[in-house]
């Protein structure tokens, strides 16, 4: 590359910036430091018209450089984050947001605290409206800091039980109360916004059933989960769930819960419950859909070596064989899947591994190779034969029991 | 000194000089109207060039400056230019003589100074305690913008401290645009007229100085002193005296944001010397440090070939005339002959000699190499036969560390002094705030750099590059011998190389293109732009300009047969 000869102000402090790059890529803070000593003057410059100015710049390079460099403080880097917040009114807020997160990072919580607070109470003309996300975010993270005081002081309260000093209590319990209150609050505030807030939902939903508010427990879950305007969440679907579960709620709406959770991630963990809850219904169509959800799950490369899983679906499996009805239901989940399971899950090499490792695993697994494939399949016929070989009873009882239904896998596959 | 004048009122001839310049008799204390003229050579700081006709000057503002004109700034920042270079050890005649008799000469014909104000260009001052009127209502008087964008804009001085959103706010009391007199005045002259000043200028002039007296120092040189800090140029306005005050307009006259271009240099240089009639410059004869042979020798030594090679230097140099005293001589005005570029010139005579001697075809000079290898093998002399190879691989080594140091300095540049600029009163103390906040930063931030602080500047250093004789590491080659490459013919040592092909075969018209040839990496082998390189970051310019008289010095060299209408892409045979 021919190296320029020319240089203006503009150019070197572009190349400055890119040594500061590659030396914080490699983790070289003391270098970085070095050459953003150079950078940082270019704050006497107007950048204007750039997307990005020096001065965000040095906030973000300067954030990063002072929070892993060995010798910098968290004083070093609280005195630079408040000349920081001087540079640039537009961006008052987001570095006040930043900092704080920076103090939750280090452990200081009332520090935190503080400047959230302080920041809470700034106003600065058009800005203040301008900056009204961001605003919104700081009073969210100040219910957060709240409802942790109050979780702290609720377990005080819980270890004492009823104790004899009524009095300590007493504040303690007001205290509580007045976090509670403040907690609440925000949290509605931030929730309502279209958006991710997992945490907050949690936080709030814990403090509406602490305080017996369970129809907004549910209707904030209802909300949360349901509304078009939000991003598909599936952690929103497992709070809905599991507060259904909590409330000791039926079967039916426990299953409902699950529905869309089962569409957006059919591999989760919760899958298994889910099919076990639909496998029990009354209600054919549920129990062709419980069918389809374990299949679903056992797709996934995750779930390989669960036996829970296994067995869920050896149960189901089983079940419709001795029935003799419904065997097209399994027909039409193999269909899609005999041309990839059978080296996915069956080979002869799985065979011997799940034998060592987890002798249910393998017996689970043998059952279901046995059903979709026949007894003479390599994954059967292994841990079949390991299992009698073992005088192991129930390895001789699915011998026993393949032998008698060994035809169906021929009308399974078809 | 010179005034001999009696005194109007006593009738004694016993003058003293007041702080405005004008005489005043010592026995009466009687003030006259005439005003000491700029006679002899010495420059005394902050020296109000006046002229007769002027009328009263006002002697302090407001803000305690006073008036000051343009070109009283340029005549400081030369006299530090010329300061500096007194202390690198240019003779003193150069400071005290040459260029303030230059800067005088300019200064009358660009009719700034030593004459009679041209009728109707009255001096619309626009300084700090004047009270504009409307300024709305003057069409004449052109608005900041335009003047902001007449002159050549390099940085985006104009932007600074919202500059541009404040003129919209003129107010009548606050028509602070220049710390100068005429600073607005400067940057509207129609610049083709009167070659006006500019900070790059004033190395023309130190350049013009230093080639008039035919001083060791090439333009290349200079301009890398500029650039390592030793000869004031960035931020010289840091040295102007507390009265001079600088604002506005001055900033976009003397604040640079750049680092000087040696063609821009370079051209101005000539322009300048047509422009103030100068005779034909002192002759430039082979003992001067600026004649080809002598640079070649230095430009050898520096880039770490054999001695002996100086010798094949020399004979290029006298085939092709390059050694003449007209032809290396400046005759400012003469646009028929070529200006020379004398360190350029000599760093493309070695290329050229490289290239007789190795075809740096990228594939000869290797096998060459390897022959005297095999000769020094059997070599029973004091010096080893030089390998290119071996000489490569040194060079390139010691070339990419200092290329590496190079380019980091780049990146490090600081372009701020501790003397703040700022357009108007107005944004002053945001000024001074942020001044504050980057020192600051430059603390808090140094200190996390580690032991690896800053570097002193480096002391002025002629060469750049150093070989010692005493390191038994084989690595300096100046001792080296060229019998390994040379064979001899009719008693005569030849080159081994019989081959040598031309950079080009057709040269641009430089006057329509601006160059001779247009260099481009990846059309020529890679031996030859190593060569380039070194020189290039030898001379801190880019390789196209060594590669442009490379090309010229071919074309002299090969005349005759290129004459002959050879057709392209046809190696010559020597």
């Amino acid at each position: 590359s021919s190296h320029e000869h020319k240089l203006n102000f503009k150019k070197s402090k572009e190349v400055c910036l890119s040594y500061i790059q590659d030396a914080m890529l490699q983790k070289q803070w003391q270098r970085a430091a070095e050459f953003l000593t150079c950078y940082v003057e270019s704050l006497e410059k107007d950048y204007s018209r750039e997307h990005i100015g020096p001065s965000e710049m040095i906030w973000r390079i300067g954030s990063e450089i002072l929070w892993h460099h060995s010798h910098s403080s968290m004083k070093e880097f609280n005195c630079f984050i408040e000349q920081m917040k001087t540079l640039g009114v537009k961006r008052y807020l987001k570095v006040c947001l930043e900092h704080v997160f920076h103090l939750l990072c280090n452990g200081q919580i009332d520090e935190a605290y503080q400047n959230l607070s302080l920041a809470e109470s700034w106003r600065f003309g058009e800005q203040t409206a301008i900056q009204d996300k961001e605003m919104k975010l700081i009073q969210a993270y100040r219910g957060l800091l709240d409802y942790y005081s109050w979780s702290k002081q609720k377990n005080i309260l819980l270890e004492h039980g009823k104790c004899v000093d009524g009095f300590a209590d007493l504040s303690v319990e007001q205290e509580m109360h007045s976090c509670f209150r403040k907690a609440a609050v925000n949290l509605k505030e931030i929730i309502k916004i279209p958006g991710v807030w997992d945490l907050f939902v949690k936080c709030y939903v814990d403090l509406l059933e602490f305080y017996g508010d369970h129809n907004e427990a549910h209707q904030v879950l209802n909300e949360y989960a349901y509304n078009s305007k939000f991003p598909a969440n599936p952690n929103a679907h497992v709070y809905l769930y599991q507060f259904l579960k909590r409330q000791g709620e039926s079967k039916k709406s426990l299953i409902s819960a699950l529905k869309i959770l089962h569409d957006i991630v059919p591999s989760h963990e919760l899958m298994i419950d889910f099919s076990t809850m639909l496998q029990k219904s009354k209600k054919r169509k549920k129990r062709r859909l419980g069918l389809e959800v374990i299949f679903a799950a056992l797709d996934y490369a995750g779930w390989k070596e669960n036996v829970k899983a296994w067995s869920c679906l050896a149960r189901q499996v089983k079940q419709i064989v001795i029935s003799e009805k419904h065997l097209d239901w399994i027909k039409q989940e193999w269909d899609s899947r005999k041309d990839w399971w059978p080296a996915f899950h069956f080979s002869r090499y799985l065979a011997k591994r799940n034998w060592q490792e987890n002798k249910s695993l393998s017996y689970e697994k043998a059952l279901v190779a046995g059903i979709l494939l026949g007894k003479d399949c390599k994954y059967f016929r292994y841990v079949s034969h390991q299992g009698c070989k073992a005088q192991v009873k129930r390895f001789r009882m699915l011998k026993k029991f393949m032998n008698r239904h060994n035809p169906v896998h021929l009308r399974i596959s078809g | 000194r010179d005034f001999n004048e009696r005194c109007a009122q006593c009738s004694e001839v016993n003058w003293g000089l007041t702080d405005g310049g004008r005489f005043y008799c010592r026995s009466c204390h009687n003030v006259t109207e005439r005003t000491r003229e700029v006679v002899n050579t010495d420059f005394i700081t902050n020296s109000r060039v006046q002229t007769i006709s002027k009328g009263v000057r006002k002697q302090e503002n407001n803000d305690g400056g006073s008036e000051w004109y343009v070109c009283e700034g340029f005549q400081l920042v030369l006299k530090k230019q010329a300061e500096a270079l007194e202390a690198l050890g240019i003779c003193p005649q150069m400071k005290d003589e040459i260029l303030c008799n230059f800067w005088r000469c300019y200064l009358q014909k660009s009719k700034q100074a030593y004459c009679n104000r041209p009728a109707g260009e009255t001096v619309k001052a626009l300084s700090v305690c004047e009270s504009s009127t409307d300024v709305d209502s003057d069409p004449e008087r052109p608005s900041l913008l335009h003047l902001l964008s007449l002159s050549e804009s390099e940085g985006d001085l104009q932007t600074d401290c919202s500059f541009v959103s404040s003129t919209s706010k003129v107010s009548e009391s606050t028509s602070v645009y220049s710390g100068s007199v005429d600073g607005s005045l400067y940057l509207m002259k129609n610049q083709k007229e009167k070659l006006r000043m500019t900070m790059p200028m004033t190395l023309s002039f130190c350049y013009m100085a230093l080639l008039w007296l035919r001083e060791p120092i090439t333009l290349s040189e200079l301009l890398r002193f500029v650039v390592e800090g030793h000869i004031p140029y960035l931020n010289v306005f840091q040295h102007f005296p507390e009265k001079m005050k600088l604002c506005g307009l001055d900033l976009k006259i003397f604040c640079v944001e750049s680092w000087p271009v040696y063609e821009e240099v370079f051209n101005k240089m000539h322009e300048l010397a047509a422009f103030l009639d100068l005779p034909r410059f002192p002759d430039i004869t082979d003992s001067c440090f600026l004649h080809p042979d002598m640079l070649c020798m230095k430009y050898l030594m520096e880039a770490n070939l054999p001695d002996e090679l100086h010798n094949w230097t020399c004979r290029v140099v006298k085939k092709i005339g390059i050694g003449e005293v007209d032809f290396l001589t400046l005759m400012p005005g003469n646009k028929s002959t070529r200006k020379v570029k004398y360190d350029v010139l000599a760093a493309a005579v070695i290329v050229v000699v490289l290239k007789l001697l190795f075809l740096l075809d990228d594939h000869y000079e290797w096998l060459l190499s390897d022959s005297a290898e095999e000769r020094n093998k059997n070599n029973t002399e004091a010096r080893p036969y030089f390998e290119f190879k071996k000489w490569y691989e040194v060079v390139r080594h010691c070339l990419d560390v200092e290329q590496k140091k190079l380019d980091e300095e780049r990146a490090k540049y600081l372009w701020r002094c501790e003397k703040p600029l700022f357009y108007s009163v107005k944004n002053k103390s945001k000024v001074l705030k942020r001044r504050q906040m980057v020192v600051n930063l430059q603390n808090q931030f140094g200190k996390l750099s580690g032991s690896a602080r800053r570097a002193e500047k480096p002391n002025p250093s002629s060469f750049q590059l150093s070989w010692s004789e005493e390191n038994t590491d084989g690595s300096c080659f100046h001792g080296h011998s060229l019998k390994g490459i040379l064979q001899e013919k009719c008693g005569l040592l030849t080159a081994m190389n019989p081959d040598y092909w031309l950079c080009t075969v057709k040269l641009c018209n430089e006057k329509l293109c601006g160059h001779l040839a247009h260099y481009r990496e990846v059309d020529f082998p890679q031996s030859y732009h190593f060569v380039l390189r070194l020189f290039s970051f030898l001379l801190r310019i880019q390789p196209s300009y060594i590669h442009d008289e490379v090309c010229m010095i071919e074309h002299k060299l090969f005349n005759k047969k290129l004459c002959k209408k050879l057709k392209y892409n046809t190696v010559l045979r020597k």
